[in-house]
């Protein structure tokens, strides 16, 4: 194939690729936008294909590894659990940082192949370009391996400080500088190697410090990363949909990373140094007896059949009690006796962006009776019920009315102002961010303490009699 | 919101008239490299062909800014699994590397190489399948 013709086809798939993206402005264009996504890549893949006609060996190959890796990812796809998708994209972030670190040494090792010059002749600036991509791609994958394993609960929630981390980090990041400009002047594969080992070390520690409540930014982050390493490798190869896609993936998540730190106010470089997150923060403890008052299934039943309105908040904790099905029949039952639910969502509930909606989705919630924070808040005022499951954070007041508290300006749900709230969770300890929840203590608030899916449930069959 | 809407098809306008533009210069010129080789020729070998690949890159950072912007917060998962398995497109230069290279080392890299990426484009595009499926509207 014409080389020409083929840098457009490259550029088709790219544009489907943003066809992708937008279609995902609203759910009944998205299942449309994820074709486009799909042929892009099928265009991708054959153009490249037709372009640079492989051996009959190299072919045999080529089919045998889109078969291992097709199906295992097909597979995966079909098993994975829906509370499972922020360790599920971890994963996969992971795999495409590998992968960009095996495209690069490949290229290092046969660059005639990639036409950027022959062996201990790489042109010094596909040599950049490669070191850039390989540093972050490495970075993304051990990043990401650790990401995983604490979404996974292989590995505490808790943030892990390396004493000194901070001059570590920076005497990787300069050691990384000195080694590109190693690379690019003497072309050594050892030194090739020690930018993988270098960058390999500094993705683990970057992410280790970061604790379980900080994920969404965690994940959403390395999404980003992931996208920079593909577009370097795209300069490399002089390939446009790479560089198209590699943009595309890289600003999305860096928009994703902003939207989760607005929705904590924190900044993004607070987040990236550590700490916070599961830090066992100061327990605000003023010696005053507070006393909270408790209510069962029945009660919770009882005040929601007589509401007119209710409003459900969902956090991580609905996610780990798989409580959404529950929680879908508890709405239903509310709806056949004419109650108005609506569901209220948090920008940071769960552990990544949009979690929370998925897993409504999945349990059949209609996506037009779930609204965003700032489209819901200002109804709790007219709500009778707003029935918090597995959220604490976000609902906490202090986050608005304290100004000495930790979490003081994060955006929060205003479920206090709902003439009641009654509250699910497992015990009275304080959230992931280790402040007291003052709500608690509020007059309205009644607390259910107990599994979120059990006690849904048995909030159902209350409702029955 | 419309206002963004347009203001991303613009965009969107704009990056594919100048890559248009790239793709009509290297049209005329027997150029073997990508974009910007045919208008390094063009342009009296003034312009390096980095700059038209960094053009394309600036501007497709500028539509992606745009286009994200007007996802539907609901679907940020969904999102970050489909720019997930489209950044698999690094696949292309992994089947260079298995299909023409060389190298038996390079050879190998590549395979593995594509065999991760795979688990990526079929498992992020069939996840976000699933998940968007599951998206209904309220029966009427």
């Amino acid at each position: 194939m014409n080389a020409n013709f083929a840098s457009f086809l490259y550029l088709v798939s790219g544009i489907l690729f943003i066809l992708a993206l937008r279609g995902l402005s609203h759910p009944t264009t998205s299942r449309q936008g994820n074709l486009y996504g799909m042929i892009g890549m099928g265009i991708a893949i054959a153009t490249t294909l037709a372009l640079a006609v492989p051996s009959a060996g190299g072919f045999g190959l080529i089919v045998l590894g889109l078969l291992i890796g097709g199906s295992v990812g097909a597979v995966t796809a079909r098993r994975i659990a829906m509370t499972s998708m922020p360790q599920l994209v971890a994963a996969f972030h992971s795999l495409v940082g590998l992968a960009a670190v095996m495209v690069a040494a490949a290229a290092i090792y046969a660059p005639e192949s990639f036409g950027i010059g022959t062996v201990a002749d790489i042109h010094a600036q596909a040599l950049i370009e490669m070191s850039l991509g390989v540093a972050i791609g490495a970075i993304t994958f051990t990043g990401s391996v650790i990401a995983f394993l604490k979404l996974d609960g292989r590995m505490s929630g808790k943030p892990i400080m390396i004493g000194g981390r901070h001059f570590i980090n920076i005497a990787l990041g300069i050691a990384l500088v000195v080694l590109i400009v190693l690379l690019v002047t003497t072309e050594s594969k050892l030194v090739f190697w020690l930018i993988v080992a270098a960058s390999l070390v500094l993705g683990v520690l970057l992410i280790i410090p970061i604790g379980g409540a900080d994920m969404p930014v965690v994940v959403s982050m390395l999404n980003s990363y992931s996208g920079w390493a593909a577009a370097a490798l795209g300069f490399t190869l002089g390939n446009l949909a790479l560089i198209i896609t590699g943009a595309l993936v890289g600003s999305s998540g860096a928009i994703l990373s902003y939207i989760m730190c607005k929705g904590m106010n924190r900044s993004f470089i607070s987040v990236i140094l550590g700490g916070f997150g599961g830090e066992t923060a100061i327990a605000a403890d003023d010696g005053i007896e507070r006393t909270v008052k408790q209510g069962s299934a029945d009660d919770a039943a009882y005040l929601m059949m007589n509401a007119q309105k209710v409003v459900i908040v969902p956090g991580y904790g609905m996610a780990v009690a798989q409580a959404q099905h529950a929680l879908r029949e508890m709405a239903d039952k509310l709806k056949a006796n004419g109650v108005d639910v609506k569901y209220a969502i948090h920008p940071v509930a769960g552990r990544m962006p949009g979690h929370m909606n998925v897993l409504l989705a999945e349990a059949n919630v209609p996506y037009d009776e779930v609204f965003e924070l700032e489209d819901i808040n200002s109804e709790f005022a007219q709500a009778d019920v707003a029935y918090v499951i597995g959220a604490n954070d976000v609902t906490n007041p202090s986050a608005r009315d304290d100004k000495s508290s930790p979490i003081y300006g994060m955006p929060i749900l205003d479920v206090d102002k709902a003439r009641t709230c009654l509250f699910v969770k497992r015990s009275l300890g304080s959230g992931y961010a280790g402040i007291d929840n003052t709500l608690f203590y509020k007059d309205g608030t009644m607390m259910l303490l107990g599994d979120a899916k059990k006690m849904t449930e048995e909030i159902v069959k209350a409702m029955d009699h | 919101m419309d206002q963004t809407l347009q203001k991303a098809l613009d965009q969107l306008d704009q990056a594919s008239a100048a890559v248009r533009l790239a793709v009509q210069n290297l049209a005329t010129t027997p150029g073997t490299e990508a974009a910007g080789d045919a208008a390094h020729a063009l342009s009296g070998g003034a312009i390096d062909p980095f700059v038209f690949r960094f053009a394309i890159f600036v501007l497709a950072i500028f539509v992606g800014y745009y286009v994200v912007w007007s996802v539907t917060p609901a679907l940020h998962t969904p999102l970050m699994a489909v720019t997930n398995a489209i950044s698999s497109v690094i696949v292309v230069g992994a089947l260079l590397a298995v299909g023409i290279s060389a190298s038996g080392i390079a050879t190998g890299f590549g395979f593995v190489a594509l065999m991760l990426v795979s688990v990526n484009i079929f498992g992020g595009f069939l996840v976000t399948q699933r998940m968007l499926a599951m998206y209904k509207k309220k029966d009427k």
